[in-house]
């Protein structure tokens, strides 16, 4: 059990300390979300309600993570790292398990920045939101890590991950906007706990599968 | 090299009781359909155009059940490994996405009739299948975009599982919201069924999944022998 | 015939013109299938022979 989340670990801290040092998806994802909001306030045309902006904020969200996904995988593809890792004594559940707690680090801190800029530009934030995008964060991460190592199997991954992706996300933009401007959060919150716990042990129970040649 | 001809692989569903299949659908959609026009009574709200009940809702069920089934044979050519199980499994959810299109235009026919709109997002079940539309058509994007081979099947098998739980979330999620997000206005759920209407209802829907038993029997058959002939040629080549 | 009757009328056709459409498009592939097996005798034939 603890070599189990000592490989997970391991793997986490790869994917984090390689970005650490190149550098190249975070600021990427950062920039993406304000120039997103930015356009945002020019698609709006003024009188727009606060619930519209909130649900363009989330759709901000979705797309931002589409973003670092594409990357979630990439780096392996460039260095041929991925049979590598798939070779490696250590259960392929683990590897989903540390992917995708990498790419919720990466999602939360394109979220720091973009949460305060969106608050900035458009009305102040409330703690249910924030909560709701935390969960959508881990729903995002773990369905989002499994379809990009699907997708990698394809010729057209750029294309084909967003088409996995989004039908997946449907649920998630509903929970999120739902309780970021719904008096009674609760049932929205609630609903999104089900849905990561649903698809996170789905998604590391078939990741085995899905990235075995 | 050993060669797995599809056709040879005599476990799966076949054609040997596909006439019985057949007749099945014929007499129980045929009987159905007449019960429903001769025999149920008219709805008191809805008058005549609540007969568009028999049709969408059975199709409806069918195209779920095609999913259901879609996804079972997945996971069972994720468990044994055997190759027959991709085809199956694929043949199923092509039979729903047909299916769910129906669905999808039964149901807009019906919001016509109810409500004058071709398309309401209140419609609780016309959203939802459009979800599961979106997302078994990028099973299809899935299929095509990958090089025929285990990796294919196997991401087949475990797109169709995640399209099997999305089901139930995505119902919750069309659920909920309703509530705040795009209040239910419309919905086609009246008060309880009389007895004759369910029967009528029934016999409609028996029809309507033997209809895609056949014809899921014929499309694998000749899927079958599609694979086998392409076998054979390079084989021959 | 009433306006509801014309829809309901309709939506019992598209289910008709479904099956119809599935019966054509089977109907190809069996043409299709049958030309390709020809095909691969004739091939089986000169590879027997050759």
């Amino acid at each position: 059990m603890s070599a189990y989340a000592g490989d997970v670990a391991a793997l986490a801290r790869k994917d984090l300390l390689l970005e650490f040092r190149s550098r190249d998806t975070l600021p990427a994802m950062l920039l993406f979300v304000v120039s997103a909001l930015t356009i945002f306030h020019f698609a709006l045309p003024s009188g727009s309600s606060e619930r519209a902006e909130t649900g363009l904020l989330w759709i901000a969200i979705v797309f931002t993570a589409l973003l670092g996904l594409t990357r979630a995988f990439a780096a392996e593809r460039e260095q041929g790292v991925l049979d590598g890792l798939v070779l490696a004594p250590c259960d392929r559940s683990a590897i989903w398990l540390g992917k995708t707690i990498g790419v919720t680090v990466f999602l939360v801190l394109a979220e720091l920045v973009a949460l305060p800029a969106f608050a900035l530009f458009f009305h102040p934030l409330s703690w249910d939101l924030v909560a709701a995008v935390a969960l959508a964060d881990i729903g995002i991460a773990s369905i989002g890590t499994l379809l990009a190592a699907m997708a990698a199997a394809s010729r057209a991954r750029e294309l084909l991950l967003p088409l996995l992706f989004l039908p997946l996300a449907i649920p998630v933009v509903i929970g999120g906007v739902g309780a970021s401007i719904a008096s009674n959060p609760g049932s929205f919150l609630g609903f999104l706990i089900l849905y990561d716990g649903v698809f996170a042990i789905l998604s590391w129970a078939s990741f085995e599968y899905v990235v075995t040649e | 090299m050993s060669t797995w001809l599809p056709s040879e692989d005599r476990r799966g569903p076949s054609l040997r009781f596909g006439p019985l299949f057949a007749a099945a659908a014929a007499g129980l959609l045929v009987g159905g359909f007449a019960l429903a026009f001769y025999w149920a009574p008219e709805d008191a709200d809805q008058g005549f155009s609540q007969k568009i009940f028999y049709l969408h809702v059975p199709i409806a069920l069918t195209a779920y059940a095609c999913f259901g089934w879609g996804a079972w044979k997945a996971l069972r050519l994720l468990w044994t490994g055997e190759r027959r199980y991709d085809l199956e499994s694929y043949t199923a959810i092509h039979m729903g996405v047909i299916f769910g299109l129906l669905t999808l235009v039964t149901g807009s026919i019906w919001a016509k009739i109810s409500w004058g709109e071709w398309w309401t997002w209140g419609e609780r079940q016309l959203v939802l299948f459009l979800i599961l539309f979106l997302f078994y058509s990028s099973y299809f994007m899935l299929r095509y975009s990958t090089d025929p081979g285990p990796r294919r099947e196997r991401n087949s098998a475990v797109y169709a599982l995640f399209g099997v739980v999305l089901i139930p979330v995505s119902f919750l999620a069309v659920r909920i919201a309703g509530t705040i997000l795009h209040p239910t206005i419309f919905t086609h759920e009246g008060a309880d069924l009389p007895w004759q209407m369910l029967v009528a209802f029934l016999v409609c829907l028996a029809g309507m999944l033997s209809l895609a038993a056949t014809l899921y029997r014929v499309e694998l058959t000749g899927k079958r022998i599609d694979a086998s002939l392409r076998e054979l040629r390079e084989l021959l080549a | 015939m009433s306006t509801a009757e014309k829809y309901v009328t309709g939506a019992y056709l598209v289910l008709l013109g479904s099956l119809l459409v599935y019966l054509l498009i089977i109907a190809l592939k069996v043409g299709r299938l049958e030309e390709e097996l020809a095909d691969l005798a004739r091939a089986a034939r000169e590879k027997h022979s050759g």
